[in-house]
């Protein structure tokens, strides 16, 4: 199963590969100077990943799947949902660096719904408000972050509906 | 025992690392990619004005892209300074950090198949309504 796993992903790898080999073909510049970005992307991102996977490591030690289950599995209730909200506005980064995290919660017994809450909040970035309210203004950023966490509670509750349909 | 305890956990988090990384890296690049060979041009082209049309188009285009929210800000404000709605614009944003169908097959592999066709559905709709929301709700506040 495992080996399955690590296979599918290295599947995933060769076809990005394959892509980029297909790119060169039609323009080098191009190939060169999206590896470039991936670059420029990567040095940004390399205090993210470090904290994901910190995160990681502590969560093994701290977060066993009872006390997952307890603070954010089934019947967590109210507290569960600020847990991932606040989660999601104070986490930092692409979203797809907090995928292993969540997918190791996932495992140990948070609820889908809760995940879900916790991605769509991650549209929330406390830190980058000055840059919003800068392009847009106060009345759009305060307007706009009221309806993002509001909708992270719908997003969460629809998704948790039809991701545990047949679980 | 407590060795024993940070020993096991620092397996675990390298096995997860092994497992992750060819998918972030592999996301990584895809997203690069496909940034690099959208001009910049083809978002100001798109959007005419139409108030249905806009935020689903903003929602299209914010889905496929991907990245930092900083970057949606950025574009977006480049988008304000040349003309488009603000309904177009707010999907966009939305879109653009709570859809990725460029990330969805890491999504897929790591959280579900599933659970990331359900999340990314709902965000593109909740995206369109939300814009609307919000540039009715600041055309109240006016």
């Amino acid at each position: 199963m495992m080996k399955q796993k690590l296979l599918s992903k290295w599947t995933f790898f060769l076809i990005v590969f394959l892509s980029y080999l297909a790119a060169a073909l039609a323009d080098t510049n191009l190939v060169f100077s999206a590896l470039y970005y991936t670059l420029n992307i990567l040095w940004t991102i390399i205090p993210v990943i470090l904290l994901v996977f910190g995160l990681i490591f502590v969560s093994n030690i701290i977060l066993t799947p009872k006390r997952i289950v307890q603070h954010m599995g089934k019947g967590s209730g109210v507290k569960g949902w600020l847990i991932a909200m606040a989660g999601g506005i104070l986490s930092s980064g692409p979203i797809y660096m907090w995928y292993p995290l969540l997918a190791d919660l996932r495992e140990k017994g948070m609820k889908h719904s809760l995940i879900a809450a916790f991605l769509y909040n991650r549209a929330v970035k406390i830190p980058m408000m000055p840059l919003m309210i800068y392009y847009f203004g106060w009345a759009f950023t305060l307007v706009l972050s009221f309806y993002m966490i509001l909708f992270s509670i719908i997003n969460g509750l629809i998704v948790g509906k039809l991701a545990e349909v047949r679980e | 025992m407590v060795s024993e305890i940070y020993r096991e956990s620092a397996l675990k988090t390298w096995s997860s690392f092994k497992q992750n990384m060819p998918i972030l890296l592999g996301m990584l690049l895809l997203i690069s990619l496909f940034i690099k060979s959208v001009p910049k041009s083809l978002y100001s082209s798109v959007f005419t004005g139409n108030l249905v049309l806009d935020p689903f188009l903003g929602a299209v285009f914010g889905s496929i892209t991907t990245g930092n929210p900083l970057n949606s800000y950025i574009i977006g404000g480049e988008l304000l300074a040349q003309g488009i709605g603000m309904v177009a614009i707010t999907a966009f944003i939305l879109s653009w950090v709570t859809v990725g169908l460029v990330q969805l097959p890491a999504e897929s592999l790591m959280l579900g198949k599933r659970f990331s066709l359900a999340r990314n559905l709902v965000s593109f709709l909740t995206a369109i309504i939300a814009a609307i929301l919000v540039v009715l709700t600041l055309g109240v506040l006016a």
